[in-house]
């Protein structure tokens, strides 16, 4: 396992975004260590504006890692992140979450203690103005924010991924499918500029994914949001990404069109190592021809 | 049985008391407080002005343990802060009695964002107990910084004034200190329907999450720190006020445990907790006065031992409602209201 | 420095260490709860009083000789250690450290108020059992109780590191302070090891409530001497041995120091600053392991 020098643009495979606008996410040279173990070796892809980008690889390939490190969660050795453009590799994570990153979480980070409509609403929090003086008297702004927010997030969030049966409930009761949903809408309540969505559909059943599918689409048309996703469901990432990004054991292994990834070589044999390589390829063919 | 309320816009869904039955409640229990002080004898004004001194700062613990999940050791010693700032102004600087007040709350928020500092580096427990360092150096301070406060002896306080009128006697400071209390409580309530009281429970939901969401933690953990502190260091002034001399040992550790176990007998989390808690705690003193009057004959050191009866049940309350009753009476008193909601239907 | 004294230095050093060595042994018996189960125990400084008050009872009250009373007394810190994790720690397994730590304060208010009630709020003397003739390191002076003191503190710091090491139980004990999921699937009996660590804990609690009380007196607020060990603790890291011995020397000294040439008032915020100060720059201690976060 020997680092592996950076892509060059050039090397771009089509599909890759186009050298002419800035792209809406660029990472390059990525690397982070956690003490001797390697979690990211020079990883480096760009997301154009309006696409949907799915991060795809094995289990501990370092998907959700890059992803702490686009939020800022984690900081990496080397490397650098940009932002439509701005470095912000050295931002702390809520000054990313102003700029326009939302995300949601793997393992459903919904706070507990509060209803479906309050964490939406939290989501909120970055564009508002309200402080503390405003906010103990409740008076002027800090009402007239609420009211406004509640009705934006009504109209634009609740009605849109259908919460409206369950606004007033609190998200400890909620069932699993609903709580991803929940998740989304309180990363949309950000009014994110590039959404980046760990796993969407993990744990859910068919129709549910149908569902979210569709939620995710209608995010990237009707909103006009980038999408950047870590997915396993390879159905999904065929069916509604634009590009895909092949990590193994922290490196970039392939990039491009998803029929293009599938017929890499070394990306059929990380997630099969020397396994079945035709029989994956009919199915994901067969998927593609449907 | 009550079916559901309807309501047709967004302001109304908003409200704290959203239905007519609450508000006709509200107004009730409002008349009901104003028309106490002309019924109640000495004794029960003292003990609701004192409920009412417990109540500000034990909403301003829940802020702080309830609703941003730090627990506080030093809260009395925040307390301490407010009562002898208010003393000070009051005995150096004659000032007037309510700028004194906010001057107490100030100069008690300003310490706590100072002792919330660590939180840049550390977290929950470890926090906790930078809190019972903070108290015990604030002990310190009061007790050996002699010339100001007066050392172990401590400073006796002039009655409060308002407009010339002297308000001296529980009868009088009544009628500051429960309004106080009222806006202290509304204030809180308020706070929590803003994004201010959502960043707070988010940090004590997940910490980390909260950040990712555009939350900067510090900024919040110390607003937090800061406003609980306020909370205390308003009623310190006060009770430097109520009982017109502070010392040292007015603000002891176990002052501090006392109002954790109001947060957690009441109800983490909720304010109608921070009302419950500080009126149980202040009551339970006061019964078990009763029972060792009524035990006294039967046994003659009855008296001597009611101050470790106390402290055993301030520490029995503590550990019970943790494992029985974690929502403390606040749920207990929901789940009372909504056995009347569906009345007859189910019970 | 006008009329410094090597001698009287070398002495007051001497004292520190004695103290710091008790402190140790109160520090491995929070160390070790913690190691086991999680849990910050704030109730440590009680359960050494009552340690030190059940010795009291065997001694003066029951006259029992010392050979007698102290068994007696460690066995009895221990059945409380066991009967406390039964009784409220292992009900709130599971819930958030937060509010098993506020179970904890409330164990140390029951236990302050239930010796109080028995045995009255004032301080006294436990009956001597160390003996009063000084000992002299050199030409150093050191009072024979906290010599003593030191020395018991030592060997019974000793005896629980090599029991950790060799004995079967204390393999288990280091098992499931690794990893309790790999220990229950390795078949030990995790919440057996739970009581047997608060039981070990109150026995060494005890031990160290027995020497403080015979070296300074008892009385119920005696528990503050746990909030010199969790110092003790935080500066050498919640879950480290090591630490907690080292750190229990460091705090014995800058109290002893702070006590003798700021003045006996100064001793708390000596102590306590250096706390905060650890806090900022140190969080996990001198030799704790920090946590690392996960989303």
């Amino acid at each position: 396992m020997g680092p592996q020098p950076a892509p060059r643009p050039e090397d771009a495979p089509a599909g890759a975004p186009s050298a002419a606008a800035t792209p809406s996410l660029a990472v390059a040279g990525l690397s982070l260590r956690f003490g001797g173990l390697k979690v990211l070796t020079g990883v480096s892809f760009d997301v154009a504006p309006g696409s949907i980008t799915a991060v795809i690889g094995p289990n501990g390939a370092g998907k959700t890692s890059l992803f702490n490190c686009i939020s800022g969660f984690y900081r990496p050795q080397e490397g650098t992140i940009a932002f439509e453009g701005e470095a912000i590799g050295r931002l702390h994570p809520p000054a990313r979450a102003r700029r326009g990153l939302a995300r949601t979480f793997q393992n459903i980070a919904l706070f507990r203690g509060m209803t479906v409509l309050d964490n939406i609403k939290l989501g909120r929090h970055v564009h508002m103005r309200t402080n503390l003086l405003d906010a103990l008297v409740y008076w002027g702004r800090a009402r007239r924010e609420e009211i406004e927010i509640r009705a934006e997030i009504e109209e634009r969030v609740i009605d849109f991924l259908d919460l409206n049966h369950i606004r007033h409930q609190p998200v400890a009761s909620l069932a699993y499918g609903l709580r991803k949903r929940v998740e989304l809408a309180r990363a949309l309540a950000m009014r994110p500029r590039l959404l980046m969505l760990d796993e969407p559909v993990a744990g859910m059943n068919r129709e549910e994914t149908e569902d979210m599918a569709r939620f995710i689409l209608d995010v990237k048309e009707e909103w006009g949001t980038t999408i950047l996703m870590v997915e396993h469901d390879m159905g999904l990432v065929m069916d509604i990404s634009d590009h895909v990004v092949v990590l193994n054991f922290g490196q970039v292994i392939a990039r491009g069109r998803p029929a293009e990834v599938t017929r890499n070589e070394e990306v059929i044999r990380a997630y099969l190592g020397a396994g079945d390589v035709g029989a994956l390829r009919a199915r994901i063919e067969g998927r593609e021809a449907a | 049985m009550r079916i559901g309320a309807l309501k047709t816009s967004y302001a109304a869904d908003h409200a704290l008391f959203d239905t007519p039955v609450q508000r006709a409640w509200l107004g009730l229990g409002a008349a009901l407080l104003l028309a106490f002080p002309f019924v109640a004898d000495d004794y029960w004004l003292y003990l609701a002005c004192l409920v009412a001194i417990h109540v500000i700062a034990t909403t301003g613990l829940n802020i702080l343990t309830g609703f941003t999940g730090l627990v506080s050791l030093g809260h009395a010693a925040f307390m301490g802060v407010g009562a002898y700032t208010a003393a000070l102004m009051e005995i150096r600087l004659g000032a007037p009695f309510l700028l004194n007040l906010l001057g107490g709350g100030l100069m008690a928020a300003g310490v706590g964002v100072l002792v919330g500092l660590p939180s840049l580096r550390v977290k929950g427990l470890y926090l906790a107990i930078a809190t019972i360092a903070a108290s015990f150096i604030l002990h310190f301070v009061f007790q050996n910084w002699s010339t100001v406060t007066g050392g172990i002896a401590g400073l006796s306080v002039p009655p409060a004034r308002i407009l010339g009128i002297e308000l001296a006697r529980p009868a009088a400071l009544y009628w500051v200190i429960l309004p106080l209390a009222g806006l202290s409580v509304l204030a809180a309530a308020n706070l929590f329907r803003t994004r201010i009281g959502r960043a707070f429970i988010a940090i004590r939901d997940r910490d980390i999450s909260a950040e990712i969401l555009g939350i900067p933690l510090l900024r919040y953990k110390l607003m937090s720190f800061g406003l609980s502190a306020f909370y205390a260091g308003l009623a310190g002034g006060l009770f430097a006020y109520f009982f017109r001399s502070i010392t040292p040992e007015s603000f002891p550790l176990v002052y501090s445990i006392f109002f954790l176990a109001a947060v957690i007998v009441g109800g983490m989390g909720t304010i109608l907790g921070g009302i419950l808690g500080a009126a149980f705690m202040t009551m339970v003193p006061e019964v078990l006065k009763l029972g060792v009057g009524l035990a006294s004959p039967w046994l003659p050191n009855a008296v001597a031992i009611l101050s470790p009866v106390r402290t055993v049940v301030f520490g029995l309350l503590i550990i019970g409602f943790l494992i029985f009753e974690p929502h403390g009476l606040a749920e207990i008193w929901r789940r009372i209201r909504r056995f009347f909601h569906l009345w007859p239907f189910r019970t | 420095m006008e009329g410094f004294d090597p001698l009287f230095f070398a002495e007051v050093t001497l004292a520190g260490l004695g103290s710091g060595a008790l402190l140790a042994l109160t520090g491995l018996a929070f160390v070790l709860i913690y190691k086991a189960t999680r849990v910050v125990n704030l109730a440590i400084g009680e359960m050494l009083m009552v340690g030190a008050y059940l010795f009291f009872a065997f001694a003066a009250g029951l006259g029992l000789p010392a050979w007698g009373a102290i068994p007696l007394a460690l066995a009895g810190g221990g059945l409380l250690g066991a009967a406390i994790e039964r009784a409220i720690i292992r009900p709130m397994l599971g819930e958030s450290p937060i509010a098993i730590f506020m179970v904890t304060i409330g164990l140390g208010s029951v236990l302050v108020g239930l010796v109080e009630i028995v045995w009255s709020p004032n301080p006294t003397q436990l009956p001597d059992f160390i003996g009063a003739a000084p000992v002299f390191l050199g030409e150093a002076y050191v009072s024979r109780k906290i010599a003593v003191g030191f020395a018991v503190a030592c060997l019974v710091i000793a005896g629980f590191l090599l029991a950790f090491r060799t004995w079967r139980g204390g393999v288990a004990l280091r098992a499931t302070a690794a990893d309790q999921a790999a220990a229950y699937s390795c078949g030990i009996d995790v919440p057996a090891v739970f009581c047997a660590a608060w039981a070990l804990a109150g026995v060494a609690a005890a031990a160290a409530g027995i020497l403080v009380g015979a070296v300074g007196g008892i009385s119920p607020t005696m528990g503050v001497f746990g909030l010199s060990a969790l110092v003790v603790v935080i500066v050498g890291g919640l879950d480290s041995v090591a630490g907690a011995l080292v750190g229990g020397l460091v705090v014995g000294l800058l109290e002893a120091w702070s006590g003798t040439f700021l003045g006996g008032e100064y001793k708390i915020v000596a102590t306590f600053s250096l706390l905060l100060a650890v806090l900022v720059v140190r969080p996990y201690g001198l030799f704790g392991t920090a946590e690392i976060e996960r989303l």
